[in-house]
């Protein structure tokens, strides 16, 4: 008799992807992915360099789009609407699943500006003093309010890297996103900004569905409670966060985890 | 098993299972050369057998701090983990065999004192050989990731708890029918009382392999007969 795994169930998925194919030109990147993504869970996407983490990630908001090459087949929906139907706004779906980069880009404007910017653009503000209440209230949950409440008006460039990261996610926070995707989001912080944006993570759970590509495995296992690990294109494993780093199913996952891969 | 990329790593985790084999060797020595005094009645084996215990407690300490620089330095993951954490475990269990070894081991002098030949002694050399063995199968085991000889040894406990309760009944008779040895006979009832702990602690380190090995754990056994002695 042996100890079942834990239960992988995803009862209410916010986001849900199905056998999801990505081509950029002949050469295939994603082969045949399905995963969801709820509220409750942060999920981590590990895998080595070129095994298509970042690539799945930027199907979720459609930002393959850009690329020409690149095609996408299967279905990812959002609240069970497929997010590839003709119908979808491309420009409502990204404030619906906001992005984070690896590193951080405010606009070169005040701080306030850079988080009053996308609710302006999608009209979430009636006037000033309500525009007021959305960048302190996203501040806040960026966790930087305290940090620059007396210094709004201050370039958000001139803030420090890690600064700038929770100004970045302050901004994606700003219109109401129901998902959040961050791409390496700490891979050009130190340590302590690193710890902050992760403390923000673990806040920030059961608002947003979230969904962190990362190199830090570490990382992964500290903040996410579902990992996905991919290589060279393919789902290797899924699985509840401590079960993947203690006890993988896959060989593949061991080696890549325990640091054997290649 | 694939090298990790950083040698360093592999180097560590060979020396941690390096000491451990030695312990392990160590112990399983202790517990012979303990049963051999007893049976030559031989005290010098016997100082030999408490001496050496020393030896046994120190590759202790040097496995406990080679675990907590692995851990902190190289954060092990997976089948990594589960080893150092299973090492840890063990090394602590097999430091109690070499403790229940070395109290064998003292009481050696004890029964040699007395003129007394004692019957029931013929039992415990067969019964010290097979824990012996368990704790050698179950550091084999760790050594080789090897699920399957852990299991053995958890199911040759049983065994050992058989011995036991023959020698305890043995023993009581004995002593009903010769009370002038009860004090030799109490001695060789610690002596088998620890040699079934032995067995239970090798169970022990049998089910921390099977977990490292296999990332599941063992169901909870029932160990039937030394409980029902105890009752």
């Amino acid at each position: 008799m042996t100890e079942e795994q834990q239960s992988l169930a995803i009862a209410n998925p916010k986001m849900t992807a199905r056998d999801v194919k990505v081509f950029y030109g002949e050469k295939q990147a994603i082969k045949g992915v399905s995963i969801d993504v709820d509220m409750d869970h942060v999920t981590a996407f590990i895998g080595p360099s070129g095994c298509g983490k970042s690539t799945f990630l930027r199907t979720l908001n459609r930002m393959n789009d850009t690329v020409a090459s690149a095609r996408v087949e299967g279905q990812i929906t959002l609240d069970g609407e497929d997010i590839y139907a003709p119908s979808m706004d491309v420009v409502q779906l990204r404030a619906r699943v906001g992005m984070v980069f690896q590193k951080p880009n405010p606009f070169p404007k005040s701080i306030y500006e850079n988080i009053a910017y996308g609710p302006r653009i999608h009209g979430l503000a009636a006037g000033k003093a309500d525009m007021d209440v959305i960048v302190e209230k996203s501040l806040r949950r960026a966790g930087l309010w305290d940090e620059v409440k007396d210094r709004l008006n201050d370039s958000g460039t001139a803030l420090s890297g890690g600064q700038q990261q929770r100004l970045c996610i302050g901004r994606a926070i700003a219109v109401e996103p129901e998902v959040i995707l961050m791409d390496e989001p700490c891979s050009a912080l130190d340590p302590i900004a690193t710890a902050k944006i992760e403390e923000l993570i673990h806040e920030l759970r059961g608002r947003y569905g979230i969904v962190i590509v990362t190199h830090n495995m570490q990382q992964a296992a500290r903040v996410s409670q579902r990992t996905a690990f991919f290589h060279l294109g393919e789902l290797v494993e899924y699985g509840v966060t401590s079960d993947i780093f203690t006890n993988p199913r896959q060989e593949r996952t061991k080696d890549y985890i325990t640091g054997r891969y290649g | 098993m694939a090298e990790h990329t950083i040698k360093a790593f592999d180097e560590e985790i060979d020396r941690l299972r390096g000491l451990i084999a030695e312990m392990g060797g160590r112990a399983e020595a202790a517990i012979e050369n303990a049963m051999l005094a007893l049976q030559r009645q031989d005290q010098r084996l016997a100082a030999e057998v408490v001496a050496d215990d020393k030896r046994i407690d120190a590759l202790e300490a040097e496995v406990e701090k080679l675990v907590v620089q692995i851990i902190a330095l190289r954060a092990p993951m997976a089948n990594d983990l589960r080893d150092v954490i299973a090492a840890l475990k063990i090394v602590s269990v097999v430091e109690r065999i070499g403790d229940y070894a070395k109290n064998i081991a003292k009481r050696v002098p004890l029964i040699a004192a007395n003129q007394h030949k004692l019957e029931p002694v013929s039992l415990l050399p067969s019964m010290g050989q097979v824990a012996g063995e368990m704790v050698q199968d179950a550091l084999n085991a760790f050594a080789a990731r090897d699920a399957e000889l852990a299991l053995a040894v958890v199911e040759r406990d049983q065994v050992v708890d058989d011995f036991y309760d023959s020698v305890f009944r043995t023993l009581v008779t004995y002593m009903v029918e010769n009370p002038k040895t009860i004090s030799e006979c109490a001695h060789l009832l610690f002596i088998a009382k620890n040699i079934e702990r032995i067995g239970d602690h090798a169970t022990n380190v049998a089910e921390m392999v099977y977990y490292a090995a296999t990332g599941q754990t063992l169901p909870e056994r029932e160990r039937g007969g030394t409980q029902q002695q105890e009752n």
